[in-house]
């Protein structure tokens, strides 16, 4: 059964009504990474912001890019992050003070960031057309390979690199215990 | 709204701001990391909304925002390895009480 353009009794778009919903998403919980109080929270928070944004990016018409999202962001790093959050969690961490002391300023900062951001997307004339147009998986693969070869081979380098180092610099020194571990 | 390239834009921007106010703010190491990874999802929001909008750049965005996946996650693994270093010698993840350099 098909379904139509517009979601029947309001008449809102489909894609616009995803669009906020997805983006309402996306910031709450990017609000919640950055001010919850308990860091496995904040982890949880950022799993679900990196799944909203996927689905922008598929709103965008980038199928590709919204499977690669999911895989590497939420089956990768999420893991990652939690996996790190909890090796470095203590109970006698302060849970108290989750903020410098001049968060204050930080936040005057990012909210002047916001709207300078904001001013010159909406007052800057884009030469963009006013329909989103799809990328097709096929083109990217063929551009990836021919174009971009040297860039896809230099990140398979680098990606080598930056485990290799991440196991060397994490790894527990042999002969040295860590001290006060229960 | 949807269809319009200013909206994903202005959402690109609050999304880098909320990181850039996380990674100013927080005291927590991995938190920082996580402000870190929030900035460079807004700029790939970025570059994909450019790639869906302008039609030249349409296939080369993907390949760009894939491209920045892939070193975001390195940066993310060497990241938390660091983090984890430190801690195994200062006992802390907190940002502030790594002043040993001060004196």
């Amino acid at each position: 059964m098909p379904i139509g353009d517009s979601i029947p009794p309001v008449g809102i778009r489909w894609d616009d009504a995803l669009f906020v919903v997805l983006a309402a998403t996306l910031l709450g919980s990017a609000l919640m990474v950055v001010t919850l109080r308990d860091i496995i929270r904040c982890g949880l928070a950022l799993t679900v912001s990196f799944a909203s944004l996927a689905g922008i990016y598929a709103l965008l018409g980038d199928p590709l890019v919204a499977a690669t999202q999911i895989l590497v962001y939420i089956g990768a790093i999420s893991v990652l992050i939690l996996f790190a959050i909890m090796m470095t969690q203590t109970k006698n961490a302060p849970a108290r003070l989750v903020f410098q002391t001049q968060a204050w300023v930080a936040a005057v900062a990012s909210v002047a960031l916001a709207v300078v951001i904001a001013v010159a997307a909406l007052a800057t004339t884009w030469p963009a057309g006013g329909q989103r147009l799809s990328t097709a998986t096929a083109d990217v693969a063929h551009l990836l390979f021919s174009e971009y070869v040297l860039p896809f081979e230099v990140v398979g380098v680098l990606l080598t690199a930056a485990v290799v180092g991440a196991v060397y610099l994490a790894r527990r020194e042999p002969g040295r215990r860590d001290e006060d571990r229960p | 709204m949807s269809n319009s390239l200013d909206s994903y834009l202005v959402l690109s921007g609050f999304l880098f701001a909320i990181g850039t106010f996380g990674f100013l703010a927080r005291r927590n190491a991995i938190s920082m990391l996580m402000s870190i990874e929030l900035m460079l999802n807004a700029v790939n929001l970025s570059i994909l909304a450019f790639g869906a909008f302008v039609a030249p750049l349409k296939t080369h965005a993907s390949v760009i925002a894939l491209v920045v996946i892939a070193v975001a996650a390195a940066e993310a693994t060497v990241g938390l390895a660091i983090v984890i270093a430190i801690y195994r010698n200062r006992r802390t993840p907190l940002v502030d009480e790594y002043d040993s350099m001060r004196e």
